[in-house]
Formats: C-alpha cells, sequence, structure tokens
C-alpha cells in the first residue's frame, strides 16, 4: 500500500530537463548531438570493421566491400561518417577541455561550440575535396 | 549514520541509486580512450585518403606495413572500447527497466567484442 502510493506520487512529479518546454539553444543542441553521433560513429566502426574482416577473408570479399563502397550510397555514407566523426572529435576536445576545467562559462561555451562546427565542417570539406579533387 | 551504510553491501547501494565507487573508473576509461582516439582517428583518416590506389594488393600491402598493422590493432582496439563505453551510458540514461538494460548493454558489449577481436584478428592474419 505504501509502496503503491509512493509509486504515484513519483509518477506525478515533474520530469527535468522539460524537454517540451525548453527553446533549443546552441550548447542543448550540441550536446544532444555529440551523442547522436557517438552512436552514428559505432555503427560506423563496425562497418570499417568489416572492411578489414573482408580485405583478411580474400579477393572475392573484398571485391563486393569496394562495390558497396564505390557505389553513391556508399561514397554519402563515407561521407556522413566522416562529417560525423571530424564532429564528435572536435566537439569531443571541447569536452576534454571541460574536464580540465577550462571554458566553463557561457560566453566560452558558445566561442568554443561554433569553433568545433566550424572546423568540423572545415575538416570535412578538406578531406572530400582532397578525395576527389587530388 | 556511518555504521548504518558499513554494513550495506555495494549492490545494496547501487540498487538505491548511489555510488558503487565504480563510475568513476568507467569516466576515466571514457576520457582515456577519448584522448587515444584523437591522434589514432587523425592517422586513419590520413591513411585512407591517401592510399595508393584502391585494388586488392594495394589495400593488403598498406596494411601489411608494421607501422600501419599496429596502429590500426590500436584504433580497433581503443575505437571498439570507447564504442562500448559510450553506448552503455546511453543505454543506461534512456532504458529504465532494469531487466532490459542489462540484456542489451550485455548484448552489445558482446557483439562489440565480437566485432572487434574478429577485425584484430583480421589484421594479424593480413600482416602475418
Amino acid at each position: 500500500m505504501g509502496r503503491k502510493v509512493g509509486l504515484s506520487m513519483a509518477k506525478a512529479r515533474p520530469l527535468s530537463p522539460h524537454l517540451s518546454v525548453w527553446r533549443f539553444q546552441l550548447p542543448a543542441v550540441m550536446s544532444i548531438l555529440h551523442r547522436m553521433t557517438g552512436v552514428a560513429i559505432s555503427t560506423g566502426t563496425v562497418l570499417l570493421a568489416a572492411w578489414v574482416i573482408a580485405l583478411a577473408s580474400g579477393e572475392e570479399a573484398f571485391a563486393l566491400a569496394t562495390v558497396i563502397i564505390s557505389h553513391p550510397l556508399g561514397q554519402l555514407v563515407l561521407f556522413g561518417y566522416s562529417a560525423v566523426l571530424f564532429y564528435h572529435m572536435c566537439n569531443g576536445i571541447r569536452h576534454l577541455s571541460w574536464d580540465f576545467g577550462y571554458g566553463l562559462n557561457i560566453p566560452a561555451i558558445y566561442t568554443t561550440g561554433r569553433i568545433a562546427i566550424m572546423a568540423a565542417i572545415l575538416m570535412t570539406a578538406c578531406l572530400w575535396l582532397y578525395v576527389y579533387f587530388a | 549514520m556511518k555504521n548504518d551504510t558499513t554494513m550495506r553491501t555495494p549492490l545494496k547501494r547501487v540498487r538505491g541509486l548511489g555510488s558503487a565507487k565504480a563510475g568513476v573508473h568507467h569516466w576515466w576509461n571514457q576520457r582515456l580512450s577519448a584522448v587515444a582516439m584523437v591522434p589514432l582517428m587523425l592517422w586513419a583518416i590520413f591513411t585512407v585518403a591517401t592510399l595508393p590506389g584502391l585494388t586488392y594488393a594495394d589495400a593488403l600491402m598498406t596494411v601489411q606495413h608494421p607501422v600501419n598493422a599496429t596502429l590500426l590493432i590500436l584504433f580497433l582496439g581503443a575505437g571498439f572500447w570507447h564504442a562500448s563505453l559510450g553506448l552503455q551510458v546511453v543505454i543506461e540514461d534512456y532504458v529504465s527497466n532494469e531487466g532490459t538494460r542489462m540484456v542489451l548493454i550485455t548484448a552489445i558489449k558482446g557483439g562489440l567484442i565480437l566485432i572487434g577481436a574478429l577485425a584484430i584478428f583480421s589484421v594479424l592474419r593480413i600482416a602475418l
């Protein structure tokens, strides 16, 4: 009985962080993106592992992997994988600086956030310009 | 108060959502693997982007190089380690049912260990 009352009270309590009433702000969006890109990279790394396994399995398996990678859809996945990687890496460095206590104030959080996004876009652009045109 | 808590086992404490004194270990490993991944990832992207060619022989030759083989194994190890720690936190945050959570974390970690082991063995087979 007491447990039941406790549970219903627990249900009625407001839940943080009130996602439905908050306006999205840069730091919040970047934080959510860090998680989402982390999950995406995990999947992408499994694909990279599959490529290595195909290479060790022989010429036939490797040929199939090459067909998949060379297909426009495969190239799109690779592009997405690289973009997401660069974002997670740049934003991850930002997280590491916070762990050391640097940049933990509102103006710095916005500045480093913008720098991380710009750096990720720049790195992705450089990589693909190099791959296609160099 | 102190005597009251020392009688409780770590399992009892963590079930009450208190500290089981293992959180810092997970947190620290997540940072260590993150720091390791920065140079390893830059190396991996640089190596793939500057591959001499895309044929079977080119790929074999690249992976066979001792430096590349070693860094690739470290990359796969640190990458799957970091992914495993990160996915664990995501599941812990969003899956509230304890049984489902435990099954999911075990399945994902098991899957990552399997794929990581396959990939590392593949590198060794190519390189040796």
